[in-house]
């Protein structure tokens, strides 16, 4: 297992970019498109130039070339060697580097993979989730020190590609290979992460367990690419005292957990807003009335808008659950926020985990 | 529906090719033609290629173009082969010579013959030397081409699995690169032959050219043909090797590029 650390990597898409990812463990990079996650895997790689320092278990391999760098690589094409069998795809880095027992590693990896089958079959006739095991196949034949895995996924269906999450997870597990894998699926992230590192625009936002992440963004750019969530801010806020504020937020009073001083900012996640018909019980605390402007449908939860004084809070409930509580446009709901769910967004600083 | 081609279809392509020599057969006997005299029927034809090859002739002249065409061919193209891979691979070396080349490749093959009369004089160079040049261009360009096509993708995979330059140009580029070759050889063979037979009608004593001029002059339209069979038959026979090759080495893939 190894280590990989980035030390202020800069480049035409980096901006001083520092990031461990520790021995064994899967780093899922999030972003938007142009956020750099694809460019940070080629410096990895040695496929870009760049300043800076990339460290595999403490040494620097900036001097080395690609060849010499021992990653494994899993791009988001797959570029499987249309010229080459299966099997002779999977031994391609065995066979440049002329490595040992070529034969035994690759009728093991093809098992490994479940494609023992297809050996002698050209990437042309393969099935695209045939073709995305022959690729991850070769990619890890070789022991690489790191896997990097760049939108494996992004060309599956949805059922194929939550079949495959759970095999990469499997077999990284079974390896225990330290792998990076870029995304910008919420989903992946979700389900794989040991931990996510956000992107936007060449930095890196925030890095940390998925929960840290998706739960308590570090500033609005990871807010709104995690989202739908709710940034809202704060015209007046006043410390009641036990690590709680009083914020008012386009008219609403709201108390959130905290005891850093003066609040700006605060970041609630969609789903972690209850709503409902009747009027919850309890103090109103937390507790707030508004009318539902629209109701969005997409997958398996529904998206209500729902407009609170000035202000417009989103709200995903599960689709039944909107079908059951009869949510439309026009009802008026009540909503409630959990302490432990609302998020005060601090400053621009990229957050460890 | 549409039927799969089977292989009595094949059969098909010679039937109109028989009946052609037979028309042409009747029509020159029964002398429908008011130029009979100049053309002779198929079996005539047949006749005279047998006294041809038995007296010697055929072959001799046969034996000396396809020598030509067999050495200036694959020196032209194995030229071409080595500088493509260096242009391709190399961008430096390509922006050097690519405008020289760009220069030259315009120019049709029997345009050099009165410089390469004048530097080679009537001699076996001379035949050579043309075909050379008629074979190196395309397969230069085609060359690079095929080269220049392959994904990049495809050659950051091999550098990450720990391919060296070397590697990734004999396993993965040159590989891939060679339908394109494949190309440039197919229409380079046919050149070859018409290039040869041009020169030696025009400039070389010897060869399947020469013979036809000869027979030109003693007005012997038979030999003319026999000498025309035969070129074309070439022509035909080294496409369909470079044809085969080609399937035999990418058959099973280059569908899918």
């Amino acid at each position: 297992m190894s280590e990989i650390t980035l030390r202020e990597i800069n480049n035409f898409a980096c901006k001083d970019v520092s990031l461990r990812i520790k021995r064994g463990e899967i780093l899922v990079l999030l972003g938007p498109t142009g956020a750099g996650k694809t460019t940070l895997l080629n410096v990895i790689a040695g496929l870009v130039p760049y300043h800076g320092t990339v460290c595999i278990n403490g040494d620097v391999i900036d001097h080395f070339t690609t060849s010499q760098r021992n990653v494994g690589y899993l791009f988001q094409d797959l570029s499987l060697f249309p010229h080459l069998s299966v099997a002779s795809n999977v031994a391609y880095g065995l066979t440049v580097r002329k490595a040992l027992h070529r034969e035994k590693r690759v009728d093991e990896l093809l098992r490994l993979m479940k494609i023992g089958h297809l050996a002698e079959r050209y990437p042309g006739d393969l099935s695209g989730g045939e073709r995305q095991r022959v690729a991850l196949a070769r990619a890890i034949a070789p022991a690489p020190k790191i896997l990097l895995l760049d939108e494996p996924l992004s060309s599956l269906d949805f059922r194929t590609s939550r079949y495959f999450m759970m095999e990469i997870r499997r077999i990284q597990r079974a390896l225990g290979i330290t792998t990076l894998y870029v995304t910008h699926s919420l989903i992946e992230a979700r389900e794989m992460a040991d931990r996510v590192g956000v992107m936007h625009e060449g930095r890196l936002e925030q890095v940390g367990s998925p929960e840290d992440v998706f739960i308590y963004p570090a500033n609005e750019r990871v807010a709104d690419f995690i989202g739908p969530t709710n940034v809202l801010d704060c015209e007046a806020s006043e410390m009641l005292g036990r690590g709680l504020v009083e914020v008012c937020c386009g008219g609403n009073k709201i108390i959130v957990p905290y005891d850093g001083g003066e609040v700006k900012k605060i970041s609630i996640s969609s789903r972690h807003i209850y709503v409902s018909r009747e009027k919850p019980p309890g103090p109103m605390v937390n507790r707030l009335r508004g009318v539902i402007e629209e109701v969005m449908v997409s997958d398996l939860v529904s998206r209500c808008t729902i407009k609170i004084g000035d202000t417009f809070f989103i709200a995903e409930v599960l689709q039944d659950v909107c079908e059951e509580m009869d949510l439309s446009p026009g009802r008026e709901v009540f909503i409630v926020l959990k302490l432990k769910w609302i998020n005060v967004i601090e400053g621009e600083g990229v957050v460890h985990g | 529906m549409i039927k799969e081609p089977t292989k009595g279809s094949d059969a098909w392509g010679f039937a109109p090719i028989v009946l052609f020599l037979l028309v042409w057969e009747i029509a020159s006997r029964s002398q429908i033609l008011s130029v009979h005299h100049f053309v002779p029927p198929p079996s005539a034809i047949v006749e005279e290629f047998y006294w041809l090859t038995m007296e010697g002739e055929l072959g001799v002249n046969f034996l000396s173009s396809l020598s030509r065409v067999l050495i200036g061919f694959c020196a032209g193209s194995l030229a071409g082969f080595l500088t493509g891979i260096i242009m391709g691979w190399n961008e430096i070396a390509h922006r050097t010579f690519h405008p020289i080349f760009s220069l030259f490749y315009p120019i049709p093959a029997l345009g050099w013959l009165p410089l390469l009369m004048i530097w080679f004089g009537i001699s076996e160079a001379l035949p050579i030397a043309l075909i050379f040049i008629s074979s190196f261009f395309p397969i230069l360009y085609n060359t690079i081409t095929g080269i220049k096509a392959v994904p990049k993708n495809y050659i950051k995979v091999a550098e990450t699995l720990g391919a060296s330059r070397y590697k990734v140009l004999t396993t993965v580029i040159l590989p891939l690169a060679l339908p394109n070759i494949f190309t440039g050889l197919r229409l380079t063979t046919g050149m070859a032959w018409r290039v040869i037979i041009a020169a030696e009608m025009v400039a070389i004593p010897t060869g399947i050219g020469a013979l036809l001029m000869r027979a030109q002059n003693l007005i012997r339209i038979d030999i003319i043909i026999v000498c025309l069979v035969i070129l074309s038959i070439m022509c035909l026979a080294f496409e369909r090797f470079f044809l085969f090759l080609e399937r035999r080495l990418t058959g099973k893939w280059s569908r899918h590029v």
